[in-house]
């Protein structure tokens, strides 16, 4: 059985990239292989530079993702609600295409009476908790964000909480820039719990430049390079169940 | 500084703006910002003489919000949420915004109302919200989004009212959103997943904030930190039982709980410590039975969605 999944490239970072291809145009191409950019923008104070922040929401709108700016302690709420946003957003995007099809001239839920949205509301929630989810966390871990990292951590803990409250399965994976010899590295394969993250993290070695173009043309990659295992996503639906309910 | 990343393209109305709806052409003065969200940001408005309060927001929530709205009016006068009275779009030359506008519920919130008029309100007025919170449960939602922002003390004789449902979640799916202080996942205890006792949590977190004095940040997880604080104001000290049990997630209903805090404030011993047996276990009583009767349809509802949205993603995927 063939079920869509959903998948997205979740970055987070403090500003600019100094290194590399340009990051949006890296997530246009992630966008060209089905997959959404969401770019969360960590700051400390009301301090982000005019230019972070047009990098920021450039790759998001690159990307057809969502972008956020946030400070440091908001980040638990935003990450969830970036990703549940831009969830929703993309089954849209195939809902309205559908709707294309179907009503001919009628072009997007917009041009539906607000009485008859609801109907098809449903079925976008309906999909958005049912539906595979696959999201590659990306950390920026140049210099300056290295007091942000607990928090960064404890957010993605919240997150891997959240959606697995979801019916729907999920898989995470989570790559730092930049990496230890290259641009990018892995430091957690697809998994469908984030937990394992409380002993990776404390290791990190932060550096100085910040690849981020580089970052989401590997990531990219490693979406199209990895089978989906759908087999063994099924053994893991009891397990699911347990820790959940 | 959280932006929206649809709505902070657009500017934002600004007091004394008409909002005339695209398909309906009602107009609607702005009178002020009420408060924003997530997802989106409230107005008091005028349409005619009457107030109300306009909710626009740039994403998708407005399509989920009024339906929640609507399947509460099937439930009038038992769901303590506010009323819907339109939805539409409001075009500018950005774009369509839409927007929904629902009765205004006039009033201070919770805490502001208990801090007026005395704590002796406290217990009054959360036998109220468990009240509705039974009444919302039973018609297979679970509010979600409980904090004292969200309750208005309004009327007289004072009435407990939730505004601001997008929190509000169909019950077994995810909860849509949610408040650190209030949350159970926050706390490491339980999931987020939508059930009765989700909301039971939060109600206990908020009884806790009335007298505490504040919202609780965590320390710890779990439930010692709770447990430790309750032993500070003696109004806590007297709820413990019954709070334990909701922190706990042991109350299978809001039903269940309001009885527990009518004992309580009989002086009346008797509550038991233990979580109840599992309904699943015990004989099932005529309430029950209707309610699992009522689950069965909602999941025949449910596969029946589910069936068209895998036919039609298979459709799709064969394109």
């Amino acid at each position: 059985m063939k079920t869509g999944t959903l998948k997205q490239i979740l970055l987070i970072t403090d500003g600019c990239s100094n290194q590399g291809e340009s990051p949006i145009a890296m997530a246009a191409l992630a966008r060209e292989y089905g997959i959404t950019v969401n770019v969360i923008g960590v700051v400390k104070h009301d301090t982000i530079d005019e230019k972070g922040l047009e990098e920021i929401e450039g790759i998001a709108n690159a990307g057809g993702g969502i972008s956020q700016v946030v400070y440091a302690a908001d980040l638990s709420r935003t990450v969830q609600m970036v990703t549940r946003k831009a969830m929703t957003q993309t089954l849209q995007g195939v809902v309205n295409k559908e709707l294309r099809q179907i009503l001919g001239d009628m072009k997007t839920i917009e041009d539906i009476p607000p009485e008859k949205r609801g109907e098809i509301m449903e079925v976008v929630d309906e999909l958005g908790e049912t539906a595979a989810l696959e999201v590659l966390i990306l950390v920026d871990t140049s210099a300056s964000m290295k007091h942000k990292l607990p928090t960064v951590k404890e957010a993605l803990l919240d997150l891997s909480l959240s959606l697995s409250a979801r019916t729907g399965k999920n898989r995470f994976s989570l790559f730092v820039f930049p990496g230890k010899k290259k641009d990018v590295e892995k430091l957690l394969d697809w998994s469908p719990k984030l937990e394992a993250l409380t002993s990776i993290f404390p290791k990190l070695v932060i550096g100085g430049i910040t690849p981020t173009g580089p970052a989401i043309r590997e990531a990219t990659a490693y979406f199209k390079n990895t089978p989906i295992l759908r087999g063994n996503l099924s053994d893991d639906d009891e397990q699911y169940f347990e820790d959940t309910v | 500084m959280m932006m929206n990343s649809t709505l902070k393209t657009l500017s934002k109305p600004r007091p004394g703006t008409v909002i005339t709806g695209k398909w309906h052409k009602n107009s609607y003065r702005v009178l002020r910002e009420l408060g924003s969200g997530a997802n989106g940001i409230v107005y008091l408005a005028q349409a005619g003489g009457a107030k109300v309060a306009l909710k626009i927001s740039g994403g998708t929530s407005v399509a989920s919000e009024v339906n929640v709205l609507k399947s509460f009016a099937k439930v009038r006068g038992s769901i303590s949420g506010p009323s819907l009275i339109d939805v539409d779009d409001w075009v500018r030359p950005e774009g369509a915004t839409p927007f929904y506008v629902m009765e205004y519920i006039e009033g201070p919130n919770l805490l502001d109302f208990i801090r007026k008029n005395g704590r002796a309100w406290a217990e009054v007025l959360i036998l109220q919200l468990l009240k509705d919170l039974h009444v919302l449960h039973e018609h297979g939602w679970v509010f979600g989004d409980l904090k004292p922002e969200n309750l208005i003390v309004t009327g007289s004789p004072p009435r407990i009212r939730c505004i601001d449902v997008g929190g509000t979640t169909v019950k077994g799916r995810a909860i849509k959103e949610f408040t650190q202080s209030y949350d159970r996942g926050y706390w490491e205890l339980g999931t987020r997943r939508a059930e009765p006792s989700y909301d039971l949590f939060s109600a206990a977190m908020i009884m806790i904030h009335i007298h505490y004095g504040k919202a609780l940040v965590k320390k710890e997880g779990g439930i010692k930190q709770l447990k430790e604080i309750m032993k500070e104001k003696p109004e806590l000290v007297k709820f413990s039982p019954v709070l334990l049990k909701a922190l706990q997630g042991w109350y299978h209903s809001a039903e269940e709980m309001r009885l527990d805090m009518l004992k309580t404030i009989n002086g009346m011993a008797g509550i038991t410590a233990k979580p109840a047996v599992h309904p699943g276990n015990a004989p099932m009583s005529r309430r029950e039975y209707r309610k699992k009767k009522r689950k069965f349809e909602w999941l025949e509802t449910i596969l029946i969605v589910k069936i068209v949205s895998m036919i039609y993603i298979l459709y799709l995927f064969g394109q």
